[in-house]
């Protein structure tokens, strides 16, 4: 990675509305051919930096280029070179397949015999060669996604940027989706994915979590997952699991803990501090109790990395105060 | 231009998949010509007459022949008192009267000048006006051939009316009810095209193309062009054939300057759209901002020249003023550019000014 030109870099890159800062100072770096996550709830940010590296939206403050080029100054010469699916579903519904793909490949500068040739390229990719004709508010919901990423690449753009692709899309689709991804990806292509969806995730090289604006860990997953030692990430099986959450909560020992189903997923400040943990859950009356380690799910890594951030914000606005009375 | 081009194939292409749009964008401006140029009419027939002939001779009662052959007046009372008048005109039988004093024959056969009353029922101005209009072109009329062949005898004033020579005020109206029409539809349509964009959430994706904002509003234009187009030969067609009003001058002018207006009014209706977010208000914007200064400040049927000065000032940017002047030349005068030139040039500022503001605005709303 560190002999190649990377694809994306963002540098201190901020957007702000007003008074609300909606992202802020954040810096990455994606490589060629990598299929880059960015994580995060919805308003953490993420659709906001992607509309600023596609050159939609005017940084407040840093920069950024994608494909060598300036975000800022040359925005309209970077149209042509990327790919942008946006959020909300972009085709339209009133048209046909190939009408669609006629009039983006249009609007991305393509005529004649070449947008021919994409277009068929397009219907071959999204699975729709028998369907050309048909009007796309009849299509699935799988196909109208996989048309719009073909779409997208009408231009043969080197990287793409989707806006939660598959939002909406049941898991079949889902799946197939992220096949297409995975080629994309395969012929070196750089894909850069919000999504909010762990097991996406999951599928990237590496993952960004957004929160609030930061860009709170940029890691490959398992090594996000390994912010643990090991041991100290316990699954807890016991009756009414709501009510022993807020027990846990008062157990010195006890970093975090959340409900994951009928389940409690704790994380120990010390992997030898777990028999305590038990002790305080059985004399609170929570048996029989089945505890076992597990290795952390990229789902705890967030909440973990999350709640850190959130501890170090408190953290630093009380010190701030104690500074300023005294 | 390429990309331009796609955008109005894509246009075009919706449109047909939307047959109500399409209807309503051509057969609006056919309905609205039949309604009001039917409805909307400031002549005055069929005016009730009371006659007072104190000289009953062959003179006296030419004169009464002629108003009454003129089609503009029916005889409601014959007298032979003035006083009976009075009456006549307060339970409204009569809304003019004609008096003709006794010798009125034999002064006009004397050669000495010879005068008639005429009396009016002044509550309803407009009408009056009318009436008395009628009134001097018949008794104008009448005098050569009353008096002597040959013309001798005291000058008297003969009014001639060109263009328009009955004074029918639907000539006058047609024009002018071309272009209301024109502009409503043309705001109406475009004003909608790109907010339809913003409102399916296709404009977000629109702008990550190299499609620059110039070349999407003027590929969105461009088949609105072309509807408008032939909504305004189907008018001008129904006008010719319905309202009698044939198109004196040239065809090519008539499509010249149609263009530009409705060039003009395109660029209103996208230059709304570029300013608001839904297609509800889009379309309340446009039918207010096209109608109402259509309506009242084009000389449509008030005239520019008797408003107060600061609404003859904001005329100045209201496209159907300059489009009116011109339409009337072209289709009742028969004239050509020397005459209308500067309102064609206006037409062409005001289009290019609205379309740069359109412009500069859809690049701002990143």
């Amino acid at each position: 990675m560190s002999s190649v030109q990377p694809t994306v870099i963002a540098r201190e890159l901020s957007r702000h509305f007003g008074d609300f800062v909606a992202v802020d100072r954040v810096s990455f770096e994606v490589a060629p051919g990598e299929i880059f996550g960015f994580l995060g709830s919805n308003g953490a940010g993420k659709t906001t930096t992607i509309r600023m590296l596609c050159g939609l939206l005017a940084p407040t403050s840093g920069s950024g280029s994608v494909l060598g080029l300036d975000i800022a100054r040359d925005a309209h010469a970077l149209k042509h070179r990327l790919g942008y699916m946006s959020q909300r579903f972009s085709l339209y519904t009133d048209l046909t397949v190939e009408e669609n793909l006629r009039f983006w490949g249009g609007a991305a500068g393509l005529f004649g015999a070449h947008l021919r040739e994409r277009a068929s390229w397009a219907l071959a990719m999204a699975g729709l060669e028998g369907r050309r004709r048909a009007q796309v508010r009849d299509l699935p919901g799988g196909f109208r996604q996989r048309l719009a990423l073909a779409t997208a690449l009408l231009h043969s753009p080197s990287v793409v940027f989707l806006d939660e692709p598959t939002s909406g899309v049941d898991p079949e689709a889902r799946r197939r989706f992220w096949e297409l991804i995975d080629e994309l990806a395969g012929e070196g292509r750089t894909v850069f994915v919000t999504t909010h969806a762990m097991d996406e995730a999951e599928r990237c090289h590496r993952v960004a979590l957004m929160h609030a604006g930061r860009l709170l860990a940029l890691d490959t997953v398992p090594r996000l997952k390994d912010r643990f030692p090991s041991g100290s990430v316990l699954e807890i099986s016991c009756p009414r699991a709501a009510q022993a959450l807020d027990v846990l909560e008062r157990t010195p020992g006890v970093s975090e803990e959340a409900l994951f189903g009928e389940r409690l997923h704790v994380v120990l400040d010390d992997p030898g501090r777990r028999d305590e943990v038990e002790a305080a859950l059985s004399a609170a009356g929570f048996s029989p109790l089945e505890v076992r380690p597990i290795s952390p799910s990229l789902e705890d890594a967030f909440i973990h990395t999350i709640r850190s951030a959130e501890e170090r914000t408190r953290a630093g606005a009380a010190a701030a105060e104690r500074g300023g009375a005294a | 231009m390429r990309r331009t081009l796609a955008v109005a194939v894509k246009e075009l292409l919706q449109l047909r998949r939307d047959p109500r749009t399409l209807m309503a964008l051509v057969g609006m401006p056919v309905i609205l010509l039949l309604i009001y140029g039917f409805a909307l009419s400031l002549d005055v027939r069929h005016i009730r007459l009371g006659v007072v002939d104190h000289d009953g001779g062959p003179a006296a009662r030419e004169v009464q022949q002629a108003f009454l052959s003129s089609g503009y007046f029916d005889l409601a009372a014959l007298r032979h008192d003035e006083r009976a008048l009075d009456h006549l005109f307060d339970t409204e039988r009569v809304q003019a009267a004609l008096v003709i004093p006794a010798g009125y024959g034999t002064a006009l056969a004397a050669g000495r000048p010879a005068t008639l009353q005429f009396v009016l029922d002044g509550s309803d101005a407009q009408m009056a006006t009318t009436t008395l209009g009628y009134a001097r072109q018949i008794v104008a009329s009448l005098s050569p051939v009353v008096r002597k062949p040959g013309g001798l005898g005291p000058m008297r004033p003969v009014p001639l009316v060109w263009y328009n020579p009955d004074l029918s005020s639907t000539r006058f109206l047609i024009p002018g009810l071309l272009g209301f029409i024109l502009m409503v539809t043309a705001v109406v349509a475009t004003s909608l095209a790109v907010v339809r964009e913003k409102e399916r959430g296709t404009m977000e994706s629109l702008r990550a193309t190299p499609l620059v904002a110039i070349e999407l509003l003027v590929g969105k234009t461009l088949p609105y062009l072309l509807i408008g187009s032939l909504a305004a030969a189907g008018a001008v067609a129904l006008a010719w054939l319905l309202f009698n009003v044939p198109v004196s001058g040239s065809l090519f002018w008539l499509a010249v300057v149609t263009l530009l207006f409705l060039a003009g009014g395109l660029g209103w209706g996208v230059l709304i759209s570029s300013l608001v977010d839904t297609q509800q208000v889009a379309f309340q914007a446009a039918l207010i901002s096209a109608m109402l200064p259509t309506l009242l400040l084009s000389g449509f049927i008030f005239p520019i020249s008797s408003m107060p000065r600061v609404l003859q000032l904001i005329t100045h940017i209201v496209p159907a003023r300059y489009f009116l002047v011109a339409l009337r030349g072209i289709v009742l005068k028969g004239t050509g550019p020397e005459a209308w030139g500067m309102q064609a040039v206006a037409l062409v500022i005001y289009g290019a000014a609205v379309m740069l503001l359109a412009t500069v605005r859809t690049v701002r709303s990143i």
